[in-house]
């Protein structure tokens, strides 16, 4: 576990204030270094949390026959329930059940993967290195053109979305371009970059306050030591803020994926 | 030639400011007129806000690449 920890300061080494850097997300390798498997801290986590959110799944639902559940059981069928009703139903309807246990097991790890950058000893989300986000929004990419070619069939899947109706025929040489280009490599860019950009933001921001705390109280002589006051408190209000950025880009995230499925199985755009 | 102003610093601090403006604006416009449609019917309250969660995620999206590009065009 102490393996996991990052530098607990930033600063403190009596060089003067280090504002945090774009290399916090490369940390070196711990594990199998110079192979193509090599595994840094946040590899690590990912794998911590991944396999924590299976096994608390396995042993809530070890034994379903149980009519009325209790413990463990209970809140995984509430937390289930909860991005069933408010992701599949309301945006998919009854039709959107055939893909409850991918959506549904892609905002659980979503949520796991985010709300690593707020708990103690790892402080980083696994989603802010950038193959993570993009490993999601590929899979969401693949799942929701395979899906509509399924539904509507490979010719007129392309007719519904880069041929909208009720226009104008020559307009279709401006709109065409414009409709691939947001349709098939716009949405996986995205949902990529909306995801990574808040975890790398949140992550910066929080290093930052804390850090200027740090410096602040160990540095610096005098009144100036008061500064680490308002410092200190906005990296409480900012790890807080972060709590609900982490549950609300797992739901976004979630979100965009139902819709842009929805909208690609169904024929009238 | 003589200097009437200076700027110091990072520019990818003033495009990024650049890039949040309109998003910021966006967002503004886009949660008031959603609690405007949920005060005037507020049995529409679950579609209007899971439509506003999706409208956030795409205007909010332009200041996020903002943000990117100050990291990636240095």
């Amino acid at each position: 576990m102490l393996a996991l920890m990052g530098p607990i300061a930033a600063s403190g080494d009596g060089e003067g204030f280090e504002a945090p850097s774009i290399s916090e997300f490369f940390p070196g390798g711990l594990l199998f270094e110079d192979t193509i498997f090599e595994m840094s801290r946040i590899t690590l986590i990912g794998v911590l949390m991944a396999g924590l959110l299976s096994l608390f799944f396995v042993v809530a639902f070890r034994k379903n026959d149980r009519l009325i559940p209790r413990g463990a059981q209970n809140f995984g069928e509430l937390a289930i329930d909860v991005v069933d009703k408010a992701v599949i139903l309301e945006v998919m309807g009854q039709k959107g059940r055939k893909y409850a246990p991918y959506l549904i097991s892609m905002f659980f790890l979503l949520l796991m993967f985010n709300i690593t950058g707020v708990l103690p000893l790892m402080h980083i989300s696994v989603t802010s290195v950038i193959g993570v986000p993009a490993m999601f929004a590929v899979i969401a990419w693949v799942v929701f053109n395979v899906e509509g070619v399924r539904a509507l069939g490979i010719g007129k899947y392309l007719k519904v979305n880069l041929f909208p109706p009720g226009i104008p025929w020559p307009i279709y040489f401006l709109v065409t371009p414009i409709e691939f280009i947001s349709t098939f490599i716009l949405r996986p860019v995205t949902l990529t970059i909306r995801l990574l950009a808040n975890m790398m933001a949140g992550h910066l921001l929080l290093v930052l306050f804390f850090s200027a705390t740090s410096y602040f109280l160990l540095e610096t002589s005098g009144l100036m030591k008061l500064f680490a006051i308002p410092s200190y408190a906005m990296g409480f209000a900012f790890t807080l803020f972060e709590i609900l950025v982490a549950v609300l880009q797992a739901y976004i995230f979630t979100l965009l994926t139902a819709v842009y499925i929805d909208g690609a199985i169904s024929a009238e755009h | 030639m003589e200097l009437l102003a200076e700027i110091n610093g990072n520019l990818n601090a003033v495009g990024y400011g650049l890039a949040a403006i309109g998003p910021g604006i966006g967002i503004g416009v886009l949660v008031g007129k959603a609690l405007e449609g949920i005060a005037r019917q507020p049995e529409a309250t679950g579609v209007l806000r899971t439509n506003m969660f999706l409208g956030i995620a795409f205007t909010e999206a332009l200041a996020l690449i903002g943000l990117v590009a100050g990291f990636l065009f240095t």
